[in-house]
């Protein structure tokens, strides 16, 4: 190869493919699956403990698993895998819970009409956004009616509720509720004005120094010998409230450092521009703030979101409560693993997404701007 | 203006005064950061304010829109007297722009939404308009072609113009300028400083803090000399390079001119 290189005159050089080897899958393979002796080892050894792992646990999952067996003692004498029969069996009550059957429409439509909700939410570029955010607005106001019933629709208690409804539910109202509510408390935190900065930082404090779980216990129980007697007040209410104060509180720690981020010339320029205390900080510093705090902001919403799965202590049915009784049954008895795998791939998704959009956000929201 | 040191007006002239400054103390705690400070300056005067660091002058024309708070003495900025009233301090900075070391445009804006941010929000301007307007200053600035870009994309001197230009869209009486070019690679200072000259040239009341002497003998009707929270001396400009008063004044010339 000694003729390798070619000579251009000066000015004249064309642009070359860099040499093979040196691009693509091998230049990729090389730095990063075999780049030391100590690499090429753990990599062999990857290799070697996924083909481990991978062939039996498909077997299990997929080859050997039986879907439509009446009984768990049908499954096990077909075959020696998974019996998923029992989740596609019970499919229905895990994610509606004991809703009744006849209204379960109401249930699918809400859930259509929150993804319809979210889109002009989580995406700016959506068409006619303005117009679609009003009935963004105003969707709570119809999810309440259409789950609970009222205005001619049949009232359906909340004790019925249950399952993956039971978990979105609490998950996105305590999402979307505690969000603003948390952007408050980080700003009543860092106030001027004393008697709003005490409150927010005993409620915060107070919040976070306690568990959920004796969160959700005080809405479950205690709240009754503080209200009035005869005063009936929905316990999925208080759950919800509770939930929703509990995420506040961190959101609201995520946010304050946030706003410390900001450098004080921002809070300077704006000022010096005549814009209100208000003014200064939706138009100019929480943006940026929000915009740092968005992945402990989804950090929390998903720490939130796993942590519905607590309201089981109280007595309200989700998708592992539910899977509790499923087991008490003895059609389906000692089938825990193939429930708790079908709720772990429902939690993985939904928190998945959740951190996916993060990323997603951060990305557009990224102006070149060196910090 | 030979001896201009005491430079207060006669009440009877307020309408012509842009800013006036009467007896202003301030202190950072036990630290007196501005000494008796009195100074009055004319609608469309150019006032170059200079000295060593901490001698108290940024803190000067910070007070003037009340980004810093005195505590004694009174200031009057076009008409209004500035106190705790908010109304009064929202109504003084509509009138006064400022212009900061540090640019601080907001990263999270475009070029054009920097402009516009304030004449839409504080002065009620139809978003239109207040487009053209801001493409108008961004012209001005000479950078109209970065309009859509964002702050963070842009060179120090470039976002410099637009901060200017953003000040201006507010079409303000006074201007103050804290140290517009100590940020500034040497070879972007001149771009922002023929800006400020074609500012000046236009009848703007400016005030400036600046070490740019090139700057302060070419547009300054005044050059005012802090040090230790006082004002040490005032002249034009000729006088104060040529013929120094104050022993400070000399040695602080010295240092800055002759390196």
């Amino acid at each position: 190869m000694t003729d390798a290189t070619q000579t251009h005159a000066p000015g004249t050089h064309p642009d070359l493919p860099p040499p093979l080897g040196n691009r693509g899958a091998i230049k990729w393979m090389r730095e990063n699956l075999f780049s030391s002796p100590t690499n090429t080892v753990l990599t062999l050894l990857g290799i070697y403990l996924i083909y481990l792992a991978i062939p039996p646990f498909l077997d299990w999952f997929i080859l050997n698993a039986v879907f439509d067996a009446g009984s768990r003692a049908e499954c096990w004498e077909r075959a020696s895998g998974a019996c998923w029969s029992v989740v596609i069996v019970r499919f229905d009550q895990l994610v509606y819970g004991f809703y009744p059957v006849e209204l379960r429409w109401r249930v699918d439509l809400s859930a259509v009409l929150l993804a319809v909700a979210l889109v002009p939410i989580l995406f700016d570029k959506a068409p006619y956004r303005r117009g679609w955010f009003v009935f963004s607005l105003i969707y709570p106001v119809i999810a309440f009616f259409l789950l609970w019933g009222g205005l001619g629709l049949e009232p359906v208690e909340s004790a019925k509720f249950g399952g993956i409804m039971l978990t979105v539910l609490i998950g996105v109202t305590g999402i979307v509720a505690s969000l603003p509510l948390g952007i408050v408390l980080a700003l009543g935190r860092r106030s001027e004005l004393l008697v709003l900065k005490v409150i927010s930082i005993c409620f915060i404090e107070f919040i976070r120094g306690v568990p959920l779980i004796t969160l959700l216990f005080v809405a479950s129980t205690l709240l009754n010998y503080f209200l009035p007697p005869g005063t009936y007040f929905d316990l999925l209410l208080r759950v919800l409230i509770m939930v929703t104060l509990f995420s506040a509180a961190y959101i609201a720690e995520v946010v304050r450092g946030g706003l410390q981020a900001i450098p004080r010339g921002q809070f300077e320029a704006a000022m010096a521009m005549g814009l209100s205390y208000w003014k200064m900080m939706g138009l100019v510093v929480l943006p940026q703030a929000l915009k740092i705090s968005i992945p402990g902001i989804v950090n929390t919403f998903i720490g939130l979101y796993k942590d519905t799965t607590l309201v089981v202590i109280i007595g309200l049915l989700d998708p592992l409560g539910l899977s509790q009784s499923i087991l008490a049954d003895s059609k389906w008895q000692g089938l825990s693993t193939e429930l708790y795998i079908f709720i772990a791939i429902f939690f993985f998704i939904s928190c998945f997404s959740m951190s996916r959009y993060s990323i997603y956000l951060e990305n557009k929201l990224h102006t070149g701007h060196k910090r | 203006m030979s001896e201009a040191a005491a430079h207060v007006m006669p009440q009877s002239q307020t309408d012509q005064v842009a800013v006036q400054m009467v007896g202003v103390h301030k202190w950072y705690g036990e630290f007196h950061v501005l000494k008796d400070i009195n100074l009055s300056v004319d609608a469309g005067e150019r006032i170059v304010i200079c000295g060593p660091s901490g001698s108290g002058k940024s803190t000067l024309i910070r007070c003037i829109n009340r980004l810093e708070e005195h505590q004694r003495g009174q200031i009057v900025v076009d008409g209004v007297e500035l106190t705790n009233d908010v109304r009064k301090i929202d109504s003084v900075r509509r009138e006064v722009g400022m212009v900061f070391q540090h640019f601080n445009l907001f990263p999270h804006l475009t070029v054009l939404e920097n402009c516009t941010l304030a004449p839409i929000w504080v002065k009620k301007t139809p978003k239109v308009e207040a487009e053209e307007i801001a493409m108008t200053y961004l012209a001005r600035v000479k950078i109209p072609e970065q309009a859509t870009k964002f702050p963070g994309q842009l060179s120090g001197g470039q976002q410099q113009r637009v901060a200017i230009a953003r000040s201006l869209c507010m079409n303000p009486k006074i201007m103050l300028f804290d140290e517009p070019t100590s940020a500034l690679d040497p070879e972007m200072i001149s771009e922002v400083l023929d800006v400020m000259v074609g500012l000046a040239e236009s009848g703007m009341t400016m005030l400036c803090v600046t070490h740019e002497m090139g700057f302060a003998r070419k547009v300054a009707n005044r050059v005012i000399f802090m040090d230790g929270g006082e004002i040490i001396e005032q002249n034009n400009p000729e006088e104060f390079f040529n013929n120094p008063q104050s022993d400070r004044t000399k040695l602080f010339l010295s240092q800055i001119l002759h390196n």
